[in-house]
């Protein structure tokens, strides 16, 4: 009750560019769930309440801040099996929703943000490049690293460790396929060298069976056997099928980045490094688990719609859209240089983690790889590379 | 063996009147402790766990350092380095100021967006101020009447009133503020921010209360904007120059108050942090986290003499004066 009296009595004064008047920020976040395999390692699990809980601690950050400058939040959280999805996201629009953050497949993504042109919507969740590409949209701020910064993550560490030549192992659905094009592409940029490849049929079935790892010691390294001469194994397995398996099941002795190994993530619960250890604390006291990517992505998204408020004075999509895309934006991130959105394609630029599933070890941009606007911008797609036609035109 | 190192300070002490130097060592969990006049290391003795904030209290007995990771603030007396107490801190201290009668502390808790006052006599806790997310810096008005808090998620300034212990203004900054000073005089406020790569500059008025007043840019030929990171700050007595501790650029900025320009980047050790004066600001030391060593800067020439090395990741610095 004490700290309530002292936070009534705190919003005194504030000294700001903009007026301090009463805000209310509408905010939601929309998770599209579809039906899947478990994951290979039941440490994938995902939570109940994955992406929710870092929106939440967005809110709650956001609304500390708010205190002081009269500004209230409030965040509406809806699940939804893929076909209702967008009379979900309707109804959040006619109470006023009109900033949304939405965790969904690219398909579902688009037809929302088709069928809501006047909502904000910010990608929290899918990483497809052609997203950010031929199929961007004015309304669509991406918060995810696309696949081609993830894949020039890695190619970076690649090229700064001089692991020039490759061996590309890949899956055999299309996200796999699409993935495996997005490391070739990136060899290129980078100048390393794609040895050999292999692709893994995926057969179905389920991912547990009582024989263990018996059957996976036999057939992995059959699977991968006589390659030509590599440095390293570059897994592209976005199904989750065989990836996990790798490190210790090749043919040669060689390190795996990509889908296991050494993986290009936005965030994990061992950050400490840039003040990271205070975001975990209060992460983990509001959801009593670690935080996920999908946790670190929705707070994120909504934390830049929050510094957008306090900047702007204003709750209206379009300004604080317009702002995030501007100049003046800027946002810290727990990654150690501040986070900005690309004007021509609404990608966050930001680092990426290079995480060994208990340490960070390293990060991209590597240092040495230059860039005439910003380092962040030798990651994924840059302003002259991109096809994106729906942010032209703006202010 | 700590007899005879108390022996040995109380002969140090009894033949010059320069500055004894203390610097936490976040990883090593010391304190270093440095002769103002040889520039020798006389000692390092351990300080708990993760030491970072460290003050010397005004009249130069005593030694406050913040043990982050046992959450406490541990006393010293800085002429026998003997623990003295300790006082309840809230968790996780990182910075802390104590108020020019040197009577009250007030620390930063990180995880609670929290600023805890501690009495420094009765050693109780006098109030917890709610302040923004991820509270940071602090700095005292030289008069004593409001306590700053930076909170490094929200980028405001916190204005506490000191009789009250509630906050009077608030005033955005840019991204991650990370120290605040006053100048002597009271009449301005500099606000470093570490992401946003500025620092804030307010005009204070008789009530305390803020007015932009400017901001201040880094630019260094051949280095990345994103690695000019301005941490620690510091006046001079007469208010005419900031030095500002630039992070991993390991260089310091010296700013002209009147102009708001650098006027000079000074090289330094690996990941500058924070700052202090020795007696009658003759020189400036840096504590270089990534090198494990100080540099010491002659202030009016605005050059680096020399570099001390200390124990692992030198944090903080504090200086008593005239001790040795």
């Amino acid at each position: 009750m004490r700290r309530c009296v002292h936070i009534l009595t705190a919003a005194v004064l504030v000294v700001t560019a903009t007026a301090a008047t009463a805000v209310e920020v509408k905010l939601g976040m929309v998770r599209v769930d579809y039906p899947t395999l478990r994951p290979i390692s039941r440490l994938d699990e995902t939570p109940s309440d994955s992406g929710f809980s870092g929106a939440q601690l967005a809110v709650q950050d956001n609304a500390t801040t708010g205190q002081f400058l009269g500004q209230t939040y409030r965040l509406d959280t809806r699940n939804t099996m893929p076909e209702n999805a967008l009379e979900v996201v309707r109804k959040l629009t006619s109470q006023g929703v009109r900033i949304i953050a939405l965790s969904a497949r690219p398909a579902d993504l688009l037809a929302v943000a088709d069928a809501q042109t006047d909502t904000l919507f910010l990608n929290v969740s899918a990483s497809a490049t052609h997203l950010r590409a031929g199929d961007c949209r004015g309304n669509v701020l991406h918060i995810t690293p696309s696949n081609a910064m993830r894949a020039d993550a890695v190619a970076q560490f690649a090229s700064v460790k001089r692991w020039k030549r490759w061996f590309l192992v890949h899956g055999s659905n299309d996200v796999d396929r699409v993935m495996a094009d997005e490391y070739r592409r990136s060899a290129i940029k980078f100048g390393l060298d794609i040895a050999d490849e292999r692709e893994i049929l995926d057969t179905g079935g389920a991912r547990r069976a009582d024989t263990g790892h018996v059957a996976v010691q036999r057939q992995i390294p059959v699977l991968v056997q006589n390659p030509s001469r590599h440095d390293v194994v570059i897994a592209a397995d976005a199904s989750d099928v065989f990836a996990p398996y790798l490190p210790f099941h090749l043919w040669d002795p060689r390190p795996t980045m990509g889908a296991s190994g050494l993986r290009p993530v936005s965030f994990n619960p061992a950050t400490e490094a840039w003040g990271g250890t205070q975001f975990q604390s209060r992460f983990e006291k509001l959801a009593n688990r670690y935080v996920t990517e999908a946790d670190y992505d929705a707070w994120l998204g909504l934390r830049a719609v929050g510094e957008a408020v306090v900047r702007t004075g204003s709750n209206d999509p379009q300004v604080l859209r317009d702002f995030m895309l501007s100049d003046a934006f800027e946002l810290a991130a727990f990654k150690g240089q501040p986070v900005t959105f690309r004007d021509w394609n609404g990608q966050m630029r930001q680092p990426i983690l290079l995480f060994d599933g208990r340490i960070n070890a390293s990060v991209s941009p590597q240092e040495g790889f230059l860039h005439q606007t910003s380092p962040l911008d030798t990651l994924g797609l840059d302003r002259p590379e991109s096809p994106c036609t729906a942010f032209e035109g703006d202010p | 063996m700590r007899a005879l190192i108390t022996v040995m300070l109380c002969a140090f002490a009894s033949i010059g009147h320069a500055d004894r130097i203390f610097v936490s060592n976040e990883r090593g969990n010391t304190v270093t402790v440095i002769d103002g006049t040889s520039w020798e290391v006389l000692t390092e003795f351990n300080a708990g766990q993760r030491p970072r904030g460290i003050i010397v209290s005004p009249d130069g007995t005593k030694l406050y350092v913040c043990a982050s990771d046992d959450n406490i603030v541990r006393v010293f007396d800085t002429t026998t380095l003997e623990e003295l107490h300790t006082l309840p801190s809230g968790p996780d201290p990182e910075l802390f100021v104590l108020d020019p009668s040197g009577r009250r502390l007030y620390v930063a808790n990180e995880d609670d967006n929290l600023v805890t006052v501690v009495d420094t006599q009765t050693h109780e806790v006098l109030a917890e101020v709610p302040v923004g997310v991820e509270p940071e810096g602090m700095a005292v008005s030289p008069d004593g009447r409001f306590v700053v808090n930076t909170s490094e998620t929200t980028n405001m300034a916190h204005f506490i009133d000191t009789q009250t212990n509630v906050i009077r203004y608030n005033a955005l900054v840019d991204q991650r503020p990370r120290y605040a000073d006053y100048s002597p005089d009271g009449t301005r406020l500099y606000v470093t921010a570490e992401i946003g790569g500025t620092v804030s500059v307010f005009d204070i008025a008789e009530d305390g209360s803020p007015t932009p007043a400017g901001k201040i840019t880094f630019d260094v030929p051949g280095v990345q904007q994103e690695w000019l990171q301005p941490v620690g700050g510091l006046v001079t007595g007469d208010g005419k120059w900031l030095f500002v501790a630039l992070g991993p650029s390991n260089r310091v900025a010296a700013v002209n108050t009147q102009t708001l320009k650098v006027e000079k980047y000074i090289l330094v050790g690996e990941r500058v942090w924070q700052l202090a004066f020795t007696s009658d600001e003759e020189y400036l030391l840096t504590t270089n986290g990534n090198t494990n060593d100080i540099t010491v800067i002659d202030v009016d020439k605005q050059e680096a003499l020399r570099s001390i090395q200390v124990g692992q990741q030198p944090w903080g610095v504090a200086v008593a004066y005239g001790l040795n």
